[in-house]
């Protein structure tokens, strides 16, 4: 731990090595993001220095109507619902104390999914009417949950149970919308369901990114040392004078708006809520929910992923859900694996 | 003279042979270490009402905490002892009376503000994954500190303060997965103390411990006693607590049967009375406070 003081005692407590993986990471998706503003999906490529221009303004025509409408929203997207989800992911693992009590696996993105299908199914409703329905979606399952497994203070594994129970239940009800759809309709709801960052435009990435600006402000800043203390169990932080269910219960709101903001905008993009905070805390090193690393390798992860799926295969692209969920899954059973070697699951 | 020389409730006159023992170690028992007595009392509990949901465990129970004392909470399993300590530090709301921190219940007080007054070491703490002791102590000046002072000069002071007191500070660097349960008690205890607190309560520190490293927290928590710290804990071993105690408050279905000075209150009826337990009381040959012997099983 580092300190930087200045006069008037005032003081700032911060880890080199969590400072070092945040800003590597941010590093990494800006780099990664200019990469998928040059090349895109390879229709039109761009030089490096052709992008840099366009994004100061200086580009011609052609190439900012590329950039500005179709590339960067697409990656601004990317990196939005990276961030976002990580972030909820971190404070979901630090609350219950697991790393499967991730938004993920206890049915918060199903839940949105779940919404959002009503919405395409039920109403025919455009890209803000689906929107909405994710959020309202994601919030429905938070408050299902919490009357079922929270009430009683928190048991990890059986919230991570009823978790799975109710994600196995949306899954089951989305799969139902999905015979009900229309055809057209139901290409449309497919797509959104596996994630995919296609086609969004800035009035995708708006709602998330005012979403953000108020809800991180409140996790970053206004929680993060009470979190510190809940991880040494309720008992703990009380005695230290932490007010145990407003912090909890403020940081898994905002968590869940997060989550449901994120899916909002790109769908219920896979494992990476799972995987961010894990990859993070491995990289840093150090206790403590790692908001801020796991925001950076979050949206480091999402658009290095979304720029895969656009490259790998040359003849059609994947949604970006595709390949986190491949390399997150991948990542959970080796996580599993590795674990239960350790005698912790 | 007090009661220390009645026998075993036996018919056996196991007692009669004690009368000699208890007289001897009366005089030889040590002045208390509080020679202000009763006078302040900073935490005490009124009327004090507990349970979980619909069970009642203790009802309009008065305890008072002497300041400067060493103060033990003694009981069978399951005599509210662990509620009454988990009241006392404002884990447990009361649904009757309350708990009093100088005169203001500790229910309206703001939480880092008693935090400050009050240190607990709970039974249950959870040692977050690859965290060093240096680390976990630290968090022991999380009520010192806020958004804008997040570690100054005295909290680095404090911290080093209190690994060295318990003994820990050479594992500064260790992680606390790594490290004994007789360490990492010392390093929970280090993060209590450096909350910097007067009163320090501790919920069963010696569970789960070997012989040697519940000596090694007892004399710990002796020493911090000395440096003039209040300390409550609540203790399995009725022997550790009549050794370490300066104030015994034994409890019984949820309600105080006797307190005060070990030496006067650790009796053989006491004990069959609280504990259901025959036995003889004798002077502890180390210390000199009384010491618990179980009667042996009458083989016919």
């Amino acid at each position: 731990m580092s300190v930087l003081r200045t006069a008037g005692g005032f003081s700032l407590a911060y880890r080199p090595r969590g400072l070092a993986v945040g800003a590597g990471c941010a590093v990494l998706a800006l780099v990664a993001a200019v990469f998928a503003i040059g090349s895109g999906s390879g229709d039109y490529p761009m030089s490096f220095g052709q992008v840099l221009r366009t994004l100061l303004g200086t580009g011609d025509p052609a190439d900012e109507f590329i950039v500005n409408d179709v590339r960067l929203p697409r990656v601004a997207t990317a990196l939005l619902v990276g961030a976002a989800l990580a972030v909820a992911g971190a404070v979901f693992q630090s609350v219950v104390r697991n790393p499967l009590g991730s938004p993920d696996v206890l049915g918060f993105t199903q839940g949105a999914a779940t919404g959002a299908l009503t919405v395409i199914v039920v109403f025919g409703g455009g890209s803000l009417a689906l929107a909405s329905g994710a959020v309202v979606g994601g919030l429905a399952t938070g408050l299902l949950i919490y009357a079922l497994a929270w009430r009683q203070g928190v048991h990890g594994y059986r919230l991570v149970l009823i978790g799975i129970g109710i994600t196995a239940i949306l899954t089951g009800v989305n799969g139902y919308l999905l015979t009900r759809a229309q055809i057209t309709d139901a290409a449309r709801a497919v797509l959104w369901i596996t994630g995919s960052l296609d086609g969004r435009g800035w009035d995708d990435a708006m709602p998330l990114l005012v979403a953000m600006a108020v809800l991180l402000p409140v996790v970053l800043i206004g929680c993060a040392r009470a979190l510190h203390m809940l991880e040494m169990g309720d008992d703990a932080a009380f005695a230290l004078g932490v007010r145990v269910e407003r912090t909890r219960l403020t940081v898994l709101a905002a968590a869940v708006l997060l989550v449901s903001f994120g899916a909002a905008a790109a769908g219920p993009v896979a494992f990476v809520a799972l995987t961010a905070p894990q990859l993070a805390r491995r990289l840093t090193k150090s206790p403590g929910p790692n908001l801020l690393p796991s925001l950076c390798v979050g949206a480091a992860l999402l658009v290095t992923a979304d720029l895969a799926a656009q490259r790998v295969f040359a003849d059609r692209q994947l949604p970006v859900g595709v390949v986190t969920g491949v390399l997150g899954g991948g990542y959970l059973v080796w996580l599993l694996a590795t674990e239960r070697k350790a005698g912790r699951i | 003279m007090t009661g220390t020389d009645t026998g075993t409730g036996t018919d056996m006159g196991a007692g009669t042979d004690m009368g000699a023992g208890a007289a001897e170690r009366t005089p030889d028992r040590a002045a208390p270490a509080h020679p202000q007595g009763r006078g302040a009392v900073r935490l005490r509990g009124e009327g004090l009402t507990l349970g979980y949901g619909q069970r009642t465990i203790t009802e309009a129970l008065d305890v008072a905490v002497p300041d400067q004392s060493f103060t033990v909470i003694v009981g069978p399993n399951a005599c509210g002892k662990s509620t009454l300590l988990r009241a006392l530090s404002r884990m447990l709301k009361p649904s009757a009376g309350a708990v009093l921190l100088d005169g203001t219940d500790i229910s309206t007080l703001p939480p880092k503000r008693v935090a400050r007054a009050l240190g607990l070491l709970p039974q249950s703490s959870i040692a977050p994954d690859g965290i060093t002791v240096a680390d976990l102590v630290a968090r022991g000046r999380y009520p010192h500190q806020g958004l804008l002072r997040q570690w100054s000069r005295e909290d680095e002071r404090i911290v080093d303060e209190s690994m060295a007191a318990t003994g820990v500070a050479d594992l500064a660097d260790r992680l606390v997965e790594e490290l004994s349960g007789g360490q990492r008690q010392r390093v929970w205890i280090a993060m209590a103390l450096a909350q910097q607190t007067p009163l320090l309560l501790l919920d069963e520190p010696t569970t789960y411990l070997d012989i040697a490293h519940q000596i090694e927290v007892l004399d710990l928590c002796a020493r911090l006693h000395e440096e003039g710290r209040t300390v409550v804990a609540v203790l399995h071993d009725l022997n550790h607590a009549a050794r370490y105690a300066t104030h015994l408050i034994a409890m019984r279905e949820g309600a105080v049967v006797a307190e005060g000075d070990p030496a006067e209150v650790v009796t053989a009826q006491l004990v069959e009375g609280v504990f259901g337990l025959p036995c003889r009381v004798i002077e502890d040959p180390e210390s000199g406070t009384p010491l618990v012997v179980p009667a042996a099983r009458r083989v016919r």
